[in-house]
């Protein structure tokens, strides 16, 4: 008979420790919501003014950005503009990705220069990268005029300050013994880096690759609209002169692209091991 | 006075500054000698291999190899003098992305300029020499096998041919058979020592298996605490002798160095 009470005691140390773990868990649960009304009063949103709104606003959006019998018409300038910005998206992640690669190398902790190569390589990645893209749009703009390249060079400078801090960090994590192998048995730098360093960073490269394609196909909307480029600028061009249900296409066309876009990219993704 | 193969005098290693991982080692290595390097864990073996072909700058200390000092030379010397001393690992080291077949040539590299190394450009006979290795440890029919689909033994023979590629004149093995079972562990060691017995080629290796070291060598070492606490023949190392190495394992001592082992030597190493 003792031996199952005993079973059934837990000792005190326990329930402290589940009472202490339930009760954070409760305050963290309302710091949450207190935090979040207060930040909602003191910009004015009122959650249910916006909830009473929202279905007026998506029937709106349903009836005018519906696109109409105008749409076949535009398809074929539609497609062409989204094919040009789908080049810039691949152009721009390609050779940035090259460039970061490089400079990747260069700057490695582990494989790199070291010093100073690993602070100058650091420090252009993340001017590029802080930067946002609409400051770069903007700025690129100003410098290059409107054109395909000023588009191409705003999705560049961001891939490549994203791509450079990634793929630092991914040949950071080569596992060091089979550098360490080539080096005991005599390999120069440029032979560790083509035999072990690059085999061994590239599924993880291409993964960070395929998700810098889908990303700048995405911001190729904005950068398009900020820059005058591509799909972007057709977007603009039908939204300001009040063509909403044109508009509308153009959103349609870019969200099949984007899923497409994903979709191909997960396929590789899972093909390379 | 005749020259030795590996000649190490008064070597010494400190990480800290302050306690030696290596303090005052000396000895030296005849052609074709097999010799086994034992002590616990943290007793200095992998810093003691390291520090001979400089994957770690010793402290203190010449290490003269094939009567080239090493630690006088630089850059495109010293990947000259590392190619005749070759190194295989506890954990095989190998590119696991790459065959067998590329993971042996690139014992090659160091022989090769930088652009043909970086390109992968094998003469004829370095391929045939590649081959004929996979041969000598029975791994010819894995050639085109990617070496993460080889076991724990099978990888560390890829290692032993990448190896025998670079017609090393010394071969140091850092604990070669430490995650190793049993029988994988004897044919390893049968081929180490068929290098040092038919290709004259020297062995220095580090063992935790005791048996094996006094199985397999010429000439035992004993390394406790960074020094050099006995040595000889294995008919001369006793029962006695193994346990004054290890005793003081149970005493605590080798905790302390174990803590200040935490850190590898590889990762100490840096670069």
């Amino acid at each position: 008979m003792t031996g199952h009470e005993k079973t059934l005691a837990a000792p005190s140390s326990a329930q402290a420790y589940f009472f202490k773990k339930h009760a954070l868990m409760v305050a963290g649960v309302l710091v949450f919501v207190v935090l979040g009304g207060l930040c909602s009063y003191a910009v004015g949103f009122s959650p249910v003014t916006a909830l009473q709104e929202f279905p007026n606003g998506l029937y709106w959006m349903s009836v005018h950005f519906m696109p109409g019998e105008d749409a076949p018409k535009a398809l074929g300038k539609i497609l062409s503009a989204l094919f040009m910005s789908i080049m810039d998206s691949l152009a721009a992640a390609a050779t940035a990705a090259v460039c970061a690669y490089i400079c990747a190398l260069i700057g490695s902790r582990t494989v790199g220069f070291g010093g100073i190569a690993q602070f100058i390589v650091r420090g252009i990645a993340s001017i590029a990268r802080n930067i946002p893209t609409v400051a770069w749009a903007f700025v690129l703009l100003a410098c290059f005029k409107q054109n395909e390249f000023t588009g191409y060079l705003a999705l560049f400078m961001k891939s490549f300050g994203f791509l450079t801090r990634t793929f630092l960090e991914t040949i950071d994590e080569v596992p060091n013994g089979p550098i360490e192998a080539l080096r005991a048995s005599g390999a120069s730098w440029f032979s560790i880096m083509t035999h072990a360093v690059i085999p061994l960073s590239m599924t993880q490269i291409i993964s960070w690759l395929l998700y810098m394609f889908e990303t700048n196909v995405r911001d190729a909307t904005l950068v398009g609209m900020l820059t005058g480029t591509g799909i972007g600028f057709v977007f603009q061009m039908y939204y300001r002169s009040y063509r909403y249900g044109l508009s509308g296409l153009v959103i349609v066309c870019v969200a099949i692209m984007v899923i497409v876009c994903e979709v191909s990219s997960n396929y590789v993704r899972r093909r390379v091991k | 006075m005749s020259e030795s193969l590996l000649r190490v005098d008064s070597l010494t290693k400190s990480y800290d500054g302050k306690t030696n991982a290596l303090s005052d080692v000396s000895f030296s290595i005849e052609p074709g000698e097999f010799v086994a390097l034992i002590g616990s864990s943290g007793a200095g073996k992998s810093t003691l291999l390291r520090c001979i072909n400089r994957l770690i700058e010793p402290t203190s200390g010449v290490v003269t190899f094939d009567g080239k000092d090493m630690g006088s030379l630089r850059g495109k010397q010293l990947r000259i003098a590392r190619r005749r001393m070759a190194m295989i690992f506890q954990g095989y080291n190998l590119v696991l992305r790459s065959n067998s077949l590329e993971n042996v040539l690139q014992g090659r590299l160091g022989y090769k300029s930088s652009l043909a190394g970086a390109l992968s450009i094998y003469t004829e006979e370095e391929k045939q020499s590649a081959f004929n290795a996979l041969e000598q440890v029975g791994m010819e029919e894995f050639a085109y096998t990617r070496a993460d689909q080889l076991s724990g033994g099978q990888k560390q023979r890829i290692g032993i041919a990448r190896a025998l590629v670079q017609d090393p004149l010394l071969i140091l093995a850092d604990e070669p058979i430490a995650s190793l079972d049993p029988h994988s562990s004897t044919v390893v060691m049968d081929h180490l020592k068929r290098a040092s017995k038919e290709l004259g080629i020297a062995c220095l290796v580090s063992l935790h298996q005791v048996e094996f070291a006094l199985e397999y060598s010429d000439r035992v070492l004993c390394l406790s605490h960074g020094q050099f606490c006995c040595g000889g023949k294995p008919s001369e190392i006793t029962p006695e002798v193994i346990a004054s190495i290890y005793e003081e394992v149970e005493d605590g001592i080798a905790g302390v160095s174990a803590v200040q082992e935490g850190v590898t030597p590889v990762q100490r190493a840096g670069r």
